[in-house]
């Protein structure tokens, strides 16, 4: 992570005269962002914890800047796809943390009316095309989005998530072909967050620079610090610009890190206690971002409001998630096949 | 106002374990995420990590305690913090929460959620009349075949460009990609002349990496494009199954009908000429058993072009199954600009009384030449051309069976759980009490194809077997 932290560090210094990737405002909307993934994961934890979600349930604590700090990047009908770790994407894009957390109680208020669950969400509304539950699949999938926007001639990217587990995939290196080939406006973004389930990145890749993944092909990557949502900002920046520009593809490897166990029943053994305490102690991001913002000027108080309120919107969404009826039994045969018109 | 913390379940079928160890003790204070426990279930030891943040202020169930329920009570906090888990929390009752507005601009009041829960009745009608409607699949089926007036004489290969061809000077959205498919005018030159009427963004040749380009046909068709995908053969869908089944057809269902997948998958299926066994394969079994998939299996010219436009129309993911061998078959073919042949019915491309010959693609020839062969002997065959697989016309083939009593099935997929199979077992389930013989099915035998001239010949389904076939159900 100390690696990561100097490969951006040293491009930000490389660049000394640019201003800070986020004023203070940003940041601040940031922190709540970020803040507001936390606080739901939180709540899901505990709600899987009493039996009322069901299933798999893949928390995205301690990942928080990474989408919050893309998501910075986007302009309207920009679209983003994602792996089953989905929960923080669908917050960041703007869908509505009692939908969501009403499709992880499989009621009938979620975004796919309890037909999905915590892996399967999906709003067009918010440019979010899922939610995917087979391990790279995604990744093809959201080089169909640019494909897209490639057809419609318009200057949307598609901001493609997958994991470094995922990166070994062959329709991974597949997309990136047609990807460069095409010259498709998408951004490949590794969530390195260093384990595929039980198994740590050295013994699946022998890729050591993931960044470096897409090079047989052309394609730009760098190695981004995924726990600082100002340096996620400022590299999504540069790729989202290279895409808008008909360049083609970018890669981004986001040097992340996943506190809780890769589902929640994962023991999490493969690891340390110590390892993850130490990263949540010297690398959060919500932390690094609160003591910024309190650098600039912000004092305790307004930061305790914001955490007031996000935890109020998770609360309700939690309470919604509770209230809101099963699906109709109707509901099991809709659906299938859109009705010919 | 206390908070009190439960026992947690870590998986979905926990019911109780050991509080192996407290990490805070009382009078300590919690913050969100902080570890406070560890407790052990028969697979593993978890940590338990605080939601609510506040003063520890009594610990329930001291550590070492075995057998504790989940959703018992282990702790108590003191709830200091704000926005305890107990629905009291300040600003939740007073105040409407502000919600966190991301650059996306989320509506802070009635969401897309609000508005799908309104709409609730109307789904849940839509679902009670969709399975009435599968109920009464194929009545309409019993109405005669629309006369599209003029015809004249096309190959299956015309008419499969031709549909493309039509749909796509209709629909912008509508473009062709797949191996070969433009500049080498297609593998099986169906796309002859394709690139030169719509050029390269609607004409796309791929590399050969069906699992990529499926997959991204498919998450183009997500945002409302309408791919035609290209198999050079069905037998290279195999590398891109996942994406057809696990995307293309289920993503509807699981986005709650958000997000639907207007795509055609097309290619020849099934056994050419010589090409053993990777390359001779039906594939109409596989796909046929995908709800959210509909499949067709086009045999003469107007079926191919009638199908495949009604497949490219379909706002579902249609697969195509063609035939290499019919490619160069000329058949007559209506010549009306609006030619078109719903997806799920049937034809009856031969009318008798003795017994039932159901069949499609290619081995509708087969069944037609056994059904002439027949006719010599004095047994007039109905031979049923299926046209869709699924839906399946169901209807159509009870009806003739009532008639004629009496069914054979004709294709060239292997006999286990084939398509015939699942014929028989929908005639026993609507016409079992007309029946006058146990059903036969002729199919390829359950052996991988060889290479070998004679052999091939022999895994194939043959006249004579559709011959001695309808013999034994008329006991002949």
């Amino acid at each position: 992570m100390a690696q990561a932290a100097e490969a951006t560090g040293a491009k930000r210094r490389g660049k000394a005269a640019s201003a800070p990737p986020m004023t203070q405002d940003q940041l601040l909307q940031a922190y709540r962002d970020m803040l507001l993934i936390r606080r739901f994961e939180e709540k899901a934890g505990q709600l899987y914890g009493m039996g009322l979600i069901g299933g798999f349930c893949h928390l995205y604590i301690g990942q928080e800047a990474v989408v919050v700090g893309m998501q910075a990047c986007l302009e309207p009908g920009d679209q983003v796809i994602t792996s089953y770790r989905d929960h923080g994407h669908m917050l960041a894009t703007g869908m509505e943390a009692r939908g969501v957390m009403a499709e992880l109680t499989g009621r009938s208020g979620g975004y796919s009316r309890g037909k999905g669950g915590s892996m399967h969400m999906f709003s067009r509304e918010k440019g979010f095309f899922g939610g995917h539950g087979i391990v790279g699949a995604q990744v093809s999938l959201g080089t169909g989005l640019a494909f897209a926007n490639w057809y419609r001639e318009s200057r949307n990217v598609s901001l493609t998530y997958f994991g470094e587990g995922a990166s070994n995939q062959g329709q991974v290196f597949e997309s990136f072909n047609l990807a460069a080939l095409m010259k498709l406006p998408v951004i490949f973004i590794i969530e390195n967050n260093k384990y595929g389930m039980g198994t740590s990145v050295e013994r699946a890749s022998a890729s050591r620079d993931l960044s470096k993944n897409g090079a047989a092909w052309g394609i730009p990557g760098e190695q981004v610090n995924g726990m600082d949502v100002m340096a996620v900002k400022e590299a999504g920046e540069r790729a989202t610009a290279h895409c808008r520009a008909g360049n083609g593809p970018y890669l981004l490897e986001m040097k992340t890190y996943r506190y809780r166990g890769h589902s929640m029943s994962d023991p999490a053994k493969y690891r340390t206690r110590e390892e993850v305490q130490k990263m949540r102690e010297q690398s959060d991001p919500i932390e690094t971002a609160r003591k910024l913002l309190l650098e600039g000027g912000l004092d305790e108080a307004a930061l305790k409001k914001i955490d007031d309120e996000v935890k109020a919107v998770v609360q309700e969404a939690a309470d919604f998630a509770q209230s809101s009826p099963e699906p109709d039994e109707a509901e099991l045969w809709t659906d299938v096949l859109v009705e010919a018109r | 106002m206390g908070v009190e913390i439960l026992m947690p379940a870590l998986s979905p079928t926990m019911t109780e374990g050991k509080l192996a160890r407290w990490l805070k003790k009382e009078g300590d204070q919690v913050k969100s995420g902080d570890v406070i426990a560890e407790i052990e279930t028969d697979k593993a030891t978890m940590e338990v990590e605080a939601v609510d943040e506040g003063t520890l202020t009594k610990i329930v169930v001291p550590e070492g305690t075995e057998g504790v329920a989940v959703n018992s009570p282990i702790a108590e906090l003191d709830g200091g913090g704000a926005g305890g888990s107990k629905g009291t929390a300040p600003g939740h009752d007073t105040a409407m929460p502000q919600q966190p507005a991301p650059p996306a601009a989320a509506s802070p009041e009635v969401g897309e959620v609000a508005k799908q829960a309104e709409d609730y009745g109307a789904v849940a009608q839509r679902g009670a009349d969709r399975k009435e409607g599968a109920a009464k699949m194929g009545e309409a089926a019993a109405a005669p075949e629309k006369d599209w007036g003029p015809t004249k004489p096309m190959t299956v290969r015309e008419a499969l460009r031709d549909a493309m061809a039509l749909e796509m000077r209709a629909d912008d959205k509508v473009f062709l990609m797949g191996e070969e498919v433009a500049q080498y005018q297609g593998a099986y030159k169906i796309s002859q002349g394709l690139l030169d009427e719509f050029g390269p963004r609607r004409v796309i040749d791929t590399p050969i990496t069906e699992h990529g380009f499926t997959g991204m046909a498919v998450g183009a068709a997500f945002t409302g494009l309408k791919p035609i995908v290209e198999f050079m053969t069905f037998n290279f869908s195999m590398q891109a199954i996942d994406q057809i089944i696990n995307s293309a057809a289920k993503t509807l269902y699981m986005s709650g009908g958000q997000l639907g997948c207007p795509i055609v998958f097309r290619g020849p299926n099934g056994a050419a000429a010589r090409v053993a066994a990777q390359h001779s394969q039906c594939y109409a079994s596989w796909y046929a058993h995908v709800p959210g998939l509909k499949v067709v299996a086009p045999w003469s010219s107007a079926d191919a072009k009638g199908l495949l436009r009604a497949a490219i129309r379909d706002p579902n993911p249609v697969i195509v199954l063609e035939n290499e061998i019919l490619y160069g078959h000329s058949f007559e073919c209506p010549v009306a600009d609006d030619f078109i042949v719903p997806i799920g019915k049937a034809k009856v491309e031969r009318a008798g009384k003795d017994v039932t010959i159901v069949a499609y693609s290619i081995a509708v020839t087969w069944a037609m030449q056994a059904a002439e062969e027949l006719a010599k002997q004095g047994i007039e065959a109905e031979v049923i051309n299926l046209r869709s697989i699924r839906p399946l016309d169901a209807e159509a083939i009870a009806n003739s069976v009532r008639k004629t009593n009496r069914l054979v099935t004709v294709e060239e997929g292997w006999p286990y759980a084939n398509i015939g199979t699942e014929i028989a077992m929908q005639v026993m389930e609507a016409a079992f009490d007309w029946l006058d013989a146990p059903p036969v099915r002729v199919c390829g035998k359950d052996v991988p194809m060889p290479y070998a001239a004679n052999l091939e010949k022999l895994a194939l389904p043959t006249i004579p077997e559709i011959v001695d076939a309808v013999k034994r159900v008329t006991y002949k």
